[in-house]
């Protein structure tokens, strides 16, 4: 099941195998608003209006639910739908879709309500603020304070109305066959064939997959579509065994390497949280709120410990905490989108770009050319002068005359990267696999990778601050900054971070994985999943043994984390005996004779754990869990089907529409789009009005963005390169033939898609692979626009991010760019300043709520 | 090199004695093509082809138009509706005059709510290099030239841009390239069959779409594939080219298709242009003779 990802032109390399599995007989279904070249090699094609994925999984969710489909022993032993809610819980179905907790006034909630019953709940400092989730375990990886692992309340009949079980039937009772035809517009029979056939493929004998990409994270409810595929996992029983999961695909390599060791704000390497200014007092408390004390977090002392000795080595001392007080702090949410429309105010005055052209590639991309025009300084490191870089001199608002080179003063260092050929390192993939790849050749000239200019910019930053006796600058003078280089352009040794990664003792020995880390400052590890990477003093991401010289899990390519097993929360292969499901999908298996685990795979358990283990009292960490509990880094061992923790927009996947729908919301008319959703509304960013409010039919379509095969994301890497500029030329939208006849568009002419935001023109594609869908007696018409395009490069257009809003998921701060209104009317935008008086005429019409009869 | 001799050419393998390789050639299954053009980048890469864009076409995803003097693979899209409520498979300019026919008649849009008769094929077209090739039977240099690997390859050191080939050729695969005035085509990566590898096209082809082999092996393989197609229901599934009885005498390079030949824009029945060039000669010959026997007979009589 493909949905939210259009694997075949994004991933083609990866695709292979999902040919592979075809060939030997998998039924491929794709599900997405257009008919793409994954859709063309799927044996089913389901087209479905963009946003409505919720809707979609959440019917197949009660189908599997009313006609008693899902996997009984599995739910029952291990998922949480036995565990009894709190009492306060009310559901979005009590509330007008609504949960219990809504805080009005300031936009969020409490998920207070949210606990098992009889637990404590959080403390405040769990609560978030300025829109970021702050300070204790941000990502759920626990359920607080549980006696032996143990919800306080069960009822392994299900059949308490409060139980997990039956909340989530009610949940997902109106999500019927019909309201997925209504909402989706997808036939009531094709839903039946898609719900049918995943749960003909699951069960003890086979598995089902689900592969997602950003088609279904960037959203306002992104996180919750990825919530909705996760509840349908377990009732089937398809997580922790073979074939079945979650695929994330990722926009670049190394996306799941770069959130493991983040780039992201509010998490330290591991998913360790980061500390808000007001959160902790010291190391001891932020310990204490962020480990649990069953299941793995039971050693964050142990992870956050070695991790402070990685950064500062012998500086890093019992005495002052490990250097914990030396870590930045959160005062609010510094995530990327809220940090640029920062830069109008001047809160952020210089920006470093590694890889990444928001010019072109962030939502309101046009806001980011405004905002960055405040900077006092700009870094860009790129393989050539990309949009972001040259945006001051030939940005579209220099030839509007909305900004003037003149009276820029940001400072703009352009400094050329390294390509991907001409460094070594380590990409970690969607399956957690690390593999290391060689340098071929040296980068030519001044190109250099990201190493060598963050290795060398710390160092010169070191000797600047060498003499400073300013206690700001104890933490950047006591990190650890001595990897050996090496000729001829003094490159660090990637290889000896991935030893710090993987960690070492106080001798230097490395460890052999985490289990060997200790709290007590005698070990240090950079990322505590990754620890064990260089285990043995060896490369274990280089290793590259053919897949036929191996067993079929292929354990020595490369390595995964953790502890290189290749399928997390295994123990779900087995069943509560510990025997496997069924000899076809035999994983990991309790041996008798050995009284231990074993199997194909590196066990995801503790290996001596017996699965009738009932644990002591006082057993603490994993091994307060039982030996049937698969889910160890869980509290309570189990799946969530609802979550307790961890989200803060609903413990339940709703339907919401997107921000910007023409469409009311079927379900809970009172809430059309997520309540928690991050909105800012500012002049650059002004939204479409929305489901039906005034104005609403001035932007009578939906609208997508999406990538093409031929070029990469923001176009940094493809649209300079003569070879693939000329496969993809230029920027174009696709309409369906029906669209094309309503607004005039013409096959091949020129089209403009206009918006709150601004204008952009688009040659046209007439084409049947996007197909008009139904929402009750309305025709939904969906207008394509791959984003690859800006002004620079071989292969040119206008970008189509310009047209979008920041409006982002409260969990993660993604920006909703896969589902938005919009109009389209044939012929090119107007040029200079009669482009902003264009669009104001539509923002004039939208403020009056005049469609003006379209 | 037994059933290879099945397809053996005018020139291969006899010519080149002990030194001849076992034929090669390219198996392309267009069921798996996924239509992402690395085969044409790579292709490109290897080769040093010069860039050649074409703006933007509207044909689907095609901006690359065909093969050519600079495209020596070229992936094709074809988009199309087939037989679904009457409206027959059409060409994209039809579309919005049909769809604004239909709108008029059902005084508002009828949706599509399935793909029900919709299709996107992707197919990978390259030189065929047949067991008859036109191409060498014309060129006047000696420059197109039969391998010991059984392809036909230009030489461009030898080519003098007389542009022969390029209309001998069933395909139009030839072509001269502009301000060179030399023709150029898919030598199969000869250099790179001369170290061992396979061409570049097939090395960076994902899903195996493209496969590079002897060409005995790899006519076996795609007879068991259409017959795997056949029992998976694809009835449609045949293969263009494998036929040593065809006009060319078989493809060095030969498809795998889900349509008729014409769907994917390829002549149905290609026949080499030279076939009828000896009986050609032979009624010139005739012709001459007998000008020559009436010129003798009028000058004979003259003298009577």
């Amino acid at each position: 099941m493909i949905e939210g990802s259009n694997m075949a032109e994004c991933h083609p390399v990866g695709f292979q195998w999902v040919v592979e599995a075809k060939e030997r007989g998998a039924k491929v279904i794709h599900v997405d608003p257009r008919f793409t070249r994954t859709s063309a090699i799927a044996d089913l094609h389901v087209p479905i209006r963009a946003g409505t994925d919720i809707a979609f999984l959440g019917g197949i969710v009660n189908y599997i639910i009313e006609n008693e489909r899902y996997f009984f022993e599995y739910v029952t032993r291990y998922t949480n739908a036995s565990t009894l809610i709190d009492e306060e819980f009310r559901d979005t179905e009590d509330l007008d879709g609504l949960f219990s907790g809504w805080n009005e006034e300031e936009g969020t909630y409490d998920g207070t309500s949210w606990q098992y019953e009889g637990m404590e709940s959080f403390a405040a400092a769990g609560k978030r603020e300025a829109g970021a989730m702050v300070g204790q375990q941000a990502h759920g990886a626990h359920g607080g304070e549980l006696d032996n692992g143990e919800p306080p309340r069960v009822d392994h009949s299900l059949q308490d109305p409060r139980c997990v079980f039956q909340i989530l039937k009610r949940h997902f009772q109106r999500y019927t066959p019909e309201a997925v035809e209504r909402i989706c517009g997808i036939p009531r029979e094709t839903f039946l064939e898609v719900a049918d056939s995943l749960c003909e493929n699951s069960g003890r004998e086979r598995t089902s997959a689900f592969v997602y990409s950003v088609g279904w994270t960037q959203h306002t409810v992104g996180v919750q579509y990825i919530r909705t595929a996760s509840i349908i996992q377990l009732l089937l029983g398809n997580i922790g065994r073979p074939g079945g999961g979650i695929m994330a695909l990722r926009g670049h390599a190394s996306i799941q390497g770069s959130t493991d060791i983040p780039t992201l704000f509010d998490i330290l390497p591991g998913y360790l949280p980061m500390p808000h200014s007001r959160a902790y007092q010291d190391l001891a408390e932020y310990i204490e709120k962020n480990s649990a004390p069953t299941g793995y977090w039971g050693h964050a002392r142990e992870y956050m410990v070695s991790l402070l000795k990685a950064y500062w080595g012998d500086a890093a001392t019992e005495e002052n905490d490990y250097g914990f007080d030396w870590i930045p702090r959160l005062t609010g949410d510094h995530s990327i989108y809220p940090t640029v429309m920062g830069m109008f105010e001047g809160k952020c005055r210089g920006m470093f770009l590694y890889g990444e052209n928001p010019a072109v590639g962030s939502s309101n991309s046009r806001l980011h050319r405004l905002a960055m025009a405040n900077l006092e300084w700009l870094v860009v490191r790129d393989f050539q002068e990309i949009e972001s870089a040259s945006f001051w001199k030939e940005g579209p608002e220099i030839e509007s005359g909305e900004l003037v080179t003149e009276d820029i003063g940001t400072e703009v260092f352009f400094l050329p990267a390294a390509a991907h050929t001409e460094k070594a390192g380590t990409f970690t993939n969607t399956q957690r696999l690390l593999q290391w790849r060689h340098k071929a050749v040296e980068p030519p000239e001044d190109c250099r990778s990201d190493l060598w200019f963050t290795f060398h910019l710390g160092r010169l930053i070191r000797e600047k601050l060498s003499s400073s006796r300013l206690k700001r600058d104890r933490p950047i003078k006591a990190l650890t900054w001595d990897y050996p280089t090496e000729a001829p352009h003094d490159e660090p040794d990637p290889e000896m971070v991935l030893r710090e990664i993987s960690g070492f003792d106080s001798d230097f020995n490395q460890v052999s994985g985490y289990t060997d880390l200790e709290g007590d400052g005698s070990t240090a590890c950079g990322c505590w999943i990754y620890s064990g990477c260089y285990a043995d003093g060896v490369n274990q991401p280089a290793r590259r043994k053919p897949g036929h010289e191996q067993t079929w899990v292929a354990p020595e390519w490369g390595w995964a984390w953790p502890m290189n097993r290749r399928i997390i929360y295994n123990r779900a292969s087995a069943d509560p005996e510990g025997k496997p499901w069924s000899e076809r999908k035999r994983y990991v298996w309790w041996d008798e004779e050995e009284e231990g685990w074993t199997g194909h795979d590196v066990p995801d358990f503790s290996d001596k754990k017996p699965p009738d283990y009932i644990p002591d009292e006082d057993a603490k960490a994993e091994m307060a869990l039982r030996g049937d509990e698969p889910f160890i880094v869980q509290a309570d061992g189990r799946g969530w089907l609802f979550a307790p923790a961890g989200l803060v927009d609903g413990p339940l996947p709703t339907h919401y529409e997107p921000h910007e729908s023409p469409f009311p919301n079927a379900l809970y008319p009172e809430q059309p789009a997520n309540p928690a959703r991050q909105v800012y509304e500012r002049p650059e960013n002004e939204s479409n009005p929305s489901s039906g409010a005034p104005g609403a039919d001035v932007f009578p379509y939906v609208t997508t963005t999406y990538r093409l095969t031929e070029h990469h994301t923001a176009g940094g890497m493809s649209r300079a390169l003569p070879y693939l500029a000329e496969l993809q030329p230029e920027f174009f939208c696709e309409v369906s033939p029906e669209l094309a006849a309503e607004r005039n568009l013409e096959h091949g002419e020129w089209a403009t898609i206009v918006t709150m935001r601004t204008a952009i023109e688009a040659r046209v594609m007439v084409t049947e692979r996007i197909k008009p869908l139904r929402f009750d007696d309305r025709i939904v018409h969906q207008v394509g626009l791959p984003y690859h395009w800006g002004y620079g490069g071989a292969s040119k257009g206008d970008s189509a991010n310009d047209v979008y809003t920041i409006v982002l998921d409260p969990n993660v701060q993604i920006q909703e760019v896969k589902a938005a209104s919009c109009d389209i009317i044939p012929g090119r935008r107007p040029r200079g300043s009669a482009l902003p008086e264009f669009v104001e005429t539509y923002r004039e019409r939208a403020r009056a709520g005049n469609g003006g009869g379209s | 090199m037994s059933p290879a001799t099945l397809l053996e050419t005018p020139a291969w393998p006899d010519s080149y004695g002990d030194e001849a390789k076992p034929r090669v050639g390219f198996f392309t299954d267009t069921s798996v093509c996924i239509g992402c053009k690395a085969c044409e980048v790579a292709c490109k890469e290897w080769n040093q082809i010069p860039e050649d864009p074409q703006g933007y076409t509207g044909t689907s995803y095609d901006n690359s138009a065909e093969l050519g003097a600079n495209r020596w693979r070229h992936v094709a899209f074809i988009e199309q509706r087939v037989e679904v409520n009457g409206v027959e498979g059409s060409a994209p300019d039809s579309w919005v005059q049909e769809a604004q026919r239909q709108q008029l008649v059902d005084q508002g849009v009828e949706t599509q709510e399935d793909d029900a008769g919709f299709r996107w094929l992707m197919s990978s077209d390259v030189c065929k290099h047949c067991t008859e090739a036109a191409c060498l039977d014309v060129c006047p240099t000696g420059s197109l030239f039969r391998t010991e690997f059984g392809t036909v390859v230009v030489q461009e050191d030898i080519c003098n841009g007389c542009g022969y080939c390029v209309v001998a050729c069933p395909f139009g695969v030839l072509d001269q390239r502009k301000g060179d005035g030399r023709v150029w085509k898919c030598t199969l990566c000869y250099d790179r069959l001369q170290d061992d590898m396979e061409p570049a096209c097939a090395h960076a082809c994902p899903t195996d779409s493209i496969q590079f082999g002897e060409l005995d092996e790899l006519r076996e393989r795609a007879e068991q594939r259409v017959e795997k197609l056949h029992e998976r229901g694809i009835s449609e599934a045949r293969l263009y080219g494998h036929d040593t009885d065809d006009g060319v005498g078989g493809f060095g390079a030969f498809f795998l298709l889900l349509d008729e030949p014409e769907t994917y824009r390829l002549p149905p029945d290609p026949v080499v242009t030279t076939r009828h060039l000896g009986e050609n000669w032979k009624h010139a010959g005739v012709a001459a003779l007998a000008l020559a026997g009436a010129v003798v007979g009028a000058f004979l009589g003259g003298r009577r």
